[in-house]
Order: C-alpha cells, then sequence, then structure tokens
C-alpha cells in the first residue's frame, strides 16, 4: 500500500488531517518531516498528543525522510507524509526523484509577502515557484483541504484570489 | 477574569452562546475559532486573548485539533495555564456556574459533569472486548 498522501500542511497533526483523512482512508501512521521537530523531543511529544490509538506517528528530518521513502511505499498499511511547508516538500520531491508522484496542498496560512489564493493557501512568490518546480519534474500538484472538497488543480491554484 | 473557549469553525460561538441563552453568564467565555489561520499565529491570537481575559483556563473542542496544540504550546509561556480538551455543553455550563475558587477544583467537578452527561437512551449493553 503507497502512501497514500503527501501533504503540505503548516499545522502538521490536527483535526482535518486524523479525522477528515484519516477516518475515510483507513491511515495507519503518519510520517511528519521537520527538521525542527526531528530535532525537539518537545515537539515531538506535543504531536505525539495528537495521535490516535488506531495510528502511529514517526519524526524524521528531511534527509531520513527522502532515505525511508521506498520502504514507506512497501508497507502494508496505508499512511500519510506529512510536511509544513513548500520548502521542505520540494527538498522531499528533489531528494528522491519520481518517489512522490502526487502532492496535496492542505493549509499554508496567512502570513507576511503571501499572497492569498484559496481561504486556507496563502503563497509567497517563491513557494508558487516551489510548486512549479514540483509539477515540472511530473508531480501532480493539487490543493485540497478535506476529502469532500474539491481538488483545485495547480494552474487553477496559481490564477485563482480569495477574499481575506 | 473570563475562560476561553477555542475551537473549529463557530464550534466555540455557538457553545458560549448556548451557555448564554441558558444561564446569562456567556460573558464569563471569550470564543475563539481556528478558521484560517497556520498554528503559529493560532498560538498568538490564544495567547493575546488569554492574556486579555486573564483566562487560566482554555477549553477546546478535539484533543487533536489545532485549538489544542497551540494550547499545549501556549502552556509553556504561560504557568498554570490549564487545557480542557473535549468539552461539552454540560461541562461549560458546570463551569459557568462555578463560584470563583480553585480553577483546578472547578475543572474537577465540572470534567466529572461533562462525562456524566453523555448517555444513551436506552442504555445500551456492555461488549465484551
Amino acid at each position: 500500500m503507497p502512501v497514500l498522501l503527501h501533504r503540505i500542511d503548516d499545522r502538521l497533526i490536527h483535526g482535518q488531517v486524523v479525522v477528515g483523512w484519516g477516518q475515510p482512508l483507513s491511515l495507519r501512521y503518519i510520517v511528519l518531516v521537520d527538521d525542527e521537530v526531528a530535532a525537539s523531543e518537545w515537539e515531538q511529544e506535543l504531536y505525539r498528543m495528537a495521535v490516535p490509538p488506531e495510528m502511529s506517528v514517526r519524526f524524521l528530518s528531511v534527509g531520513e525522510a527522502a532515505e525511508a521513502l521506498p520502504a514507506l511505499e512497501a508497507r502494508p498499511e496505508p499512511g500519510i507524509v506529512l510536511v509544513a511547508d513548500v520548502g521542505t516538500m520540494q527538498r522531499l520531491v528533489d531528494a528522491r526523484p519520481g518517489a512522490i508522484t502526487a502532492v496535496n496542498v492542505g493549509g499554508v496560512h496567512h502570513a507576511a509577502g503571501r499572497t492569498a489564493r484559496l481561504r486556507y493557501v496563502f503563497l509567497t512568490p517563491a513557494e508558487e515557484a516551489g510548486l512549479r518546480a514540483m509539477a515540472a519534474r511530473g508531480v501532480v500538484v493539487s490543493a485540497q483541504d478535506v476529502p469532500g472538497a474539491r481538488p483545485v488543480p495547480l494552474e487553477e491554484l496559481l490564477t485563482s484570489s480569495a477574499e481575506v | 477574569m473570563a475562560h476561553v473557549v477555542a475551537g473549529h469553525g463557530t464550534f466555540a460561538a455557538g457553545i458560549v452562546s448556548a451557555v448564554q441563552q441558558i444561564t446569562g453568564r456567556g460573558d464569563r467565555f471569550v470564543a475563539v475559532s481556528n478558521e484560517g489561520q497556520g498554528g503559529a499565529e493560532l498560538e498568538e491570537r490564544l495567547a493575546r486573548v488569554v492574556d486579555d481575559a486573564g483566562a487560566v483556563v482554555v477549553f477546546t473542542d478535539l484533543p487533536a485539533g489545532s485549538c489544542s496544540l497551540a494550547a499545549r504550546r501556549l502552556q509553556r509561556r504561560v504557568p498554570g495555564l490549564l487545557l480542557v480538551t473535549g468539552v461539552n455543553l454540560p461541562l461549560l455550563l458546570d463551569v459557568a456556574m462555578a463560584e470563583a475558587g480553585d480553577p483546578a477544583e472547578v475543572v474537577r467537578a465540572a470534567l466529572e459533569r461533562g462525562r456524566q452527561a453523555m448517555q444513551a437512551t436506552p442504555p445500551l449493553a456492555v461488549t465484551g472486548g
């Protein structure tokens, strides 16, 4: 069973992920890829608290995750790879060309320098370039916060504007 | 002093409006929604609300939700801040009606009330396993 979702979400483990996606997809594990979290016991403890009993969680740096991707694809149960920002996903895609075929933009929220594209996606020009670079590698990039919502393809995402 | 209720969508505003309708004490709570906010932004917003309200308790809806995580982070910066997850209306009503006292004691009693309020009718048989 491959990793069902490679998701960019600045809230990392939260309700939409564990309930919204986790239950319909029967997700059994979360791989949280973040250099900062991977280096902090305290951060890991915080996120571990948010993981429901039917799921396990691993905390990996980008380097460790790039090594682990093929083994993840071989696991028998479905899971999700979570990163907090576009840059981290781009590093992961670059480190293992071809290993990630689709990226889900699930939540990148308001910050200085970011333009509102959707209610839950705000992007800087550098982040837009990052998403385009992944698409140029053949990765299908789309935005979708919850399973019931329509996936918004990258080109539409980058030409959308949202009321803030 | 007011407590903070934080949750998804309009959960917090809704449950506080219910407390107001039932007891007239909705002003004992400040409602916060996580809608459209990233983790760091939500933590800062929660920090401001807790500070402004002089709150010692934050109630949240979902243990795994971003409000609960933001509150846990805030606990590092605000000593003594208490987080209560999985809040329901009977629990919150109990807090609203409690006289001022040790917040931990108020919460302890309210948790008991909130748990007891979850009942199926007719009662469901206990299954094995």
